[in-house]
């Protein structure tokens, strides 16, 4: 039997890992969480791992268990740095690995945001991607003080009330990347002459005016930053749900879906892929990652008595908007197999602590993948787009 | 007993999009590869440099219409690349030029707060403003504000960001895995501030940062760009480098310091500064010339004739006589994105200025830029540089310079290797960093939890 396509795999960081008591955890490091060598470490580790990329977090507001508003508690990780930056932080120091930082797009100028993903590929020599996020939240849009938005509980975000404003947010996400993207590729690879004959350092002809117009904001362009060394650093996107799926169809090269079961995947799956094809892009490959929370050992008595001991400090057992899984490496290969055979082409994991889980992912159920010829063994690709096997695009504005 | 001679404060500028920048030079390396500003930060930190200087501009600039492609053209994101060489460097300040116009100070804040923690302490913002629809038209808002305007938005969106990063003290984050306290107040970070240009409130996601808040730079020239500076920056961005020229703006801005209740030793002037180095004075006369002659090619010479003529001149001849035409007065409209062409107040005496030179000397267009445009500031032996910093610094026409290579990215090598070695051994400037953040290289205070540099005695 031919052996299945290689899986992708990515990992989720977020402060001290998913759960939120992992900051309690003998092994957690909650007094570095804000330091460049923590996550150098925690990233350098993910590398060891051979993983995709990793996803780091962000938001534009002090964490809070409470969904859309703050939530004043004191016994779970607050405070965090920006993404982006972080992301920065670590690329000189890693050779391999993709860097997907979370961008709030909300409230944040696509222009800069190029820019910045464009540099982050040239300090990473091409393993930039971003991962865009909306956000409803009353209390952030307060922090930027443009726009007002209502005050919506869990229950309100399901009624239509709620349903027309996150749609327009995630319109304007749309928008958000397609102005992104455009200023990618506002600079063709070869606008830079240095032509001395003539005094020129760039071909203007290959500069070009990006002139977006939409309802939320203009951009005329092009970048101040020249095309990056992928042409287009990875986009990704959450897509959780009908609305946040067809930005995914629409606009990312990786999605991320929350299934609870093979047959979950089955059905996610399909809808995307039809989204895909209603946005004209049947052609293009567009990863679909699941998310999985992950409290893994090398047996399954391990990882449960850590994981119960997590809830116990917590007060309650973990949920999550993602499948939970808790157990040994060679089931999780198992499910993970099982989960691709239904049409994932990836996952991206949530390690409920740091390192403990981080650890198992990269030493337990790598190898345990390897071992059945279903991952990589070295990185074979230089880039991000490579690992994907996402091809380098020419530029939009460049002529045959 | 004379006072001890005063400590030199030197800083690298990664060479611009301007003609100051030799992009035809053989030896002259990329804009934009991240291999290029680990260069020169490498070392301006073998140097002991205080710090590395990123520039910004967020429109490609224009002239006669059309994208100008004269000058290196192409830059990074400032935060993105000092965030990076945060990883490759250990000491070195990282300072970068971030807009007041074009972004939200939440957004700033956290940046800065985000880069001074992952630097261990190391970063400077430059705050500059601009109000031009030109550049607008790549962002949300547009050309929203009018010229009048941009001091006072800049001075709140300063004042705004100092209250979000003042908004945590430093104490509140316990982190103690035993008793499952993190954070001690859960208000922590609680800011809000009201007035003509924002309406903002909340909570502030980014924990107090090594130094508080980033060294504030100014750039500004005008008499409201001096009071700002004087009000709320602790180091300008100068351009008076020459003896005269200099002493005049460092008493003016460290006179107009005592109205904000501050100090002189609470705000450093240094100007930005270019060299030519060789082994001898003459070597480096000549090389001086050579180096002029590369960064004022004939385009390059009728370019700047039209940004202070304001028209289009590209049918002269750059070896020929200067145009016996008046600049056209009124709003600047052939070259777009560019802050020098408001230098020139009244351009029509300006251009009289130039013609009577030009015809007093016998100079073409070519020879008449070369002459009154950007002569390097610096052009001598090791010893001759070395000496004339020194002098200048010591005689209060500056505080230390910021040094703008013309070469990317080996053009601050030879200074590094040979000048920094003379000044040393005067026992003006360091040997080996002394503290960790970029307030202790600059010889400021460290702040207190309200933003008030500490005082020793007190």
């Amino acid at each position: 039997m031919a052996s299945p396509p290689p899986l992708h795999l990515a990992v989720a960081l977020d402060g001290a890992g998913w759960h939120p008591a992992a900051w309690r955890e003998p092994r957690a490091r909650p007094g570095e969480l804000l330091s460049g060598r923590y996550w150098v470490d925690v990233i350098s580790e993910a590398e060891r791992g051979l993983l995709d990329f990793v996803t780091i977090e962000d938001g534009l507001s002090l964490q809070s268990a409470r969904p859309g508003e703050p939530d004043l508690r004191r016994d779970q990780v607050r405070g965090r740095l920006d993404a982006t930056l972080i992301a920065a932080r670590v690329a000189p120091v890693t050779s391999a690995i993709g860097l997907v930082p979370t961008v709030i797009v909300t409230h944040t100028e696509p222009f800069h945001v190029s820019k910045a993903i464009a540099s982050l590929d040239y300090a990473s020599g091409g393993r930039a991607g971003v991962r865009v996020r909306v956000s409803a939240a009353r209390h952030e849009a307060a922090h930027f003080g443009r726009r007002d938005f209502p005050a919506l509980s869990l229950a309100d975000r399901a009624r239509s009330r709620a349903a027309g404003l996150v749609a327009d947010l995630f319109d304007e996400a749309a928008d958000y990347v397609e102005v992104v993207r455009r200023l990618w590729d506002s600079w063709q690879d070869d606008a830079e002459i240095r032509d001395v004959g003539t005094g020129r350092f760039v071909d203007v002809g290959r500069l070009h005016y990006i002139d977006f117009s939409g309802r939320w904001f203009s951009v005329k362009g092009p970048s101040i930053t020249p095309r990056p060394p992928q042409g287009q650093p990875v986009v990704a996107a959450l897509a959780h749900g009908s609305v946040a799926s067809r930005l995914t169809a629409r606009s990312a090269d990786v999605g991320f879906v929350t299934p609870r079961d093979a047959q979950d995947v089955a059905g996610i799956v399909a809808e995307i892929r039809s989204e895909q094809r209603a946005a004209g892009r049947a052609g293009e490959l567009v990863h679909i990652f699941g998310d999985l929370v992950v409290f893994l050992a090398s047996d399954r008595v391990t990882a449960g008595r850590r994981k119960a001991r997590l809830d116990a400090l917590a007060g309650a057992a973990y949920v999550s908007d993602a499948a939970i899984f808790t157990g040994a490496a060679g089931e999780l290969a198992d499910l993970l197999l099982d989960w691709q055979q239904a049409g994932l082409t990836g996952f991206r994991l949530r390690p409920g602590a740091i390192p403990d889980d981080l650890e198992a992912i990269t030493r337990l159920l790598v190898p345990e993948l390897q071992h059945r010829g279903a991952f990589r063994r070295g990185y074979e690709s230089p880039t991000l787009r490579g690992l994907l096997g996402l091809p380098r695009p020419a530029s939009r504005y460049a002529v045959a | 007993m004379s006072r001890p001679p005063k400590q030199v404060h030197l800083a690298a500028h990664f060479p611009g999009v301007n003609n100051t920048t030799v992009w035809s030079d053989p030896k002259a390396g990329s804009q934009i590869e991240f291999s290029s500003f680990a260069h020169l930060a490498g070392t301006a930190e073998r140097a002991k440099f205080d710090f590395l200087f990123l520039a910004e501009g967020l429109r490609l600039r224009e002239q006669n219409g059309r994208i100008y492609d004269l000058d290196v053209v192409g830059r990074p994101d400032t935060f993105t690349v000092l965030a990076a060489l945060a990883a490759v460097t250990e000491h070195l300040g990282l300072a970068g030029t971030i807009n007041s116009t074009f972004n939200e100070p939440y957004e700033v804040a956290r940046q800065f707060a985000s880069l001074d923690h992952l630097s261990g302490g190391r970063a400077a913002w430059n705050v500059v403003t601009s109000w031009d629809a030109f550049t607008g038209e790549n962002f949300r808002r547009g050309g929203f504000l009018p010229q009048d305007q941009r001091y006072q938005r800049a001075r709140a969106f300063l004042h705004a960001t100092w209250q979000l990063f003042d908004s945590w003290r430093g104490d509140e984050i316990a982190a103690d895995k035993e008793s499952g306290l993190f954070l001690a107040d859960p208000r922590a970070g609680t800011f809000q501030y009201r007035d003509a240009h924002f309406d903002i409130a909340g909570q502030f996601d980014v924990p107090r940062s090594p130094q508080g808040r980033p060294v504030i730079f100014q750039a500004g020239d005008s008499d409201e760009g001096r009071e700002f500076a004087a009000s709320a920056a602790d180091a300008i961005f100068s351009r008076h480098g020459t003896l005269t020229a200099g002493q005049a703006f460092y008493a003016d801005v460290k006179g107009r310091l005592g109205r904000h209740g501050r100090t002189p030793d609470q705000l450093l002037i240094l100007p930005a500064a270019t060299f030519v180095l060789a082994d001898t004075d003459s070597d480096a006369a000549e090389l001086a010339h050579q180096v002029r002659l590369q960064q004022v090619s004939g385009a390059t010479a009728i370019a700047f004739l039209e940004q202070l003529w304001n028209r289009d001149l590209s049918g002269y001849d750059p070896d020929g006589p200067i145009p016996d035409v008046d600049p056209v007065a009124g709003e600047h409209t052939i070259a777009r994105g560019r802050a020098s062409v408001r230098m020139y107040r009244d351009p029509v005496a300006t251009a009289r200025e130039w013609r009577a030179k030009a015809e007093a000397e016998n100079l073409s267009i070519r020879e008449l830029i070369i002459a009154v445009t950007g002569r390097q500031s610096f052009i001598g032996s090791p010893a001759s540089i070395a000496q004339e910093i020194n002098e200048l610094v010591q005689a209060d026409a500056a505080d230390g310079f910021i040094l703008v290579p013309h070469i990317t990215p080996g053009g601050l090598d030879d200074f590094a290797d040979k000048v920094v070695p003379l000044l040393q051994e005067r026992g003006v400037f360091r040997t080996e960093y002394e503290g960790s953040t970029l307030r202790d290289h600059l010889g400021l205070a460290p702040l207190t939890r309200a933003g008030l540099p500490r005082r020793a005695a007190s």
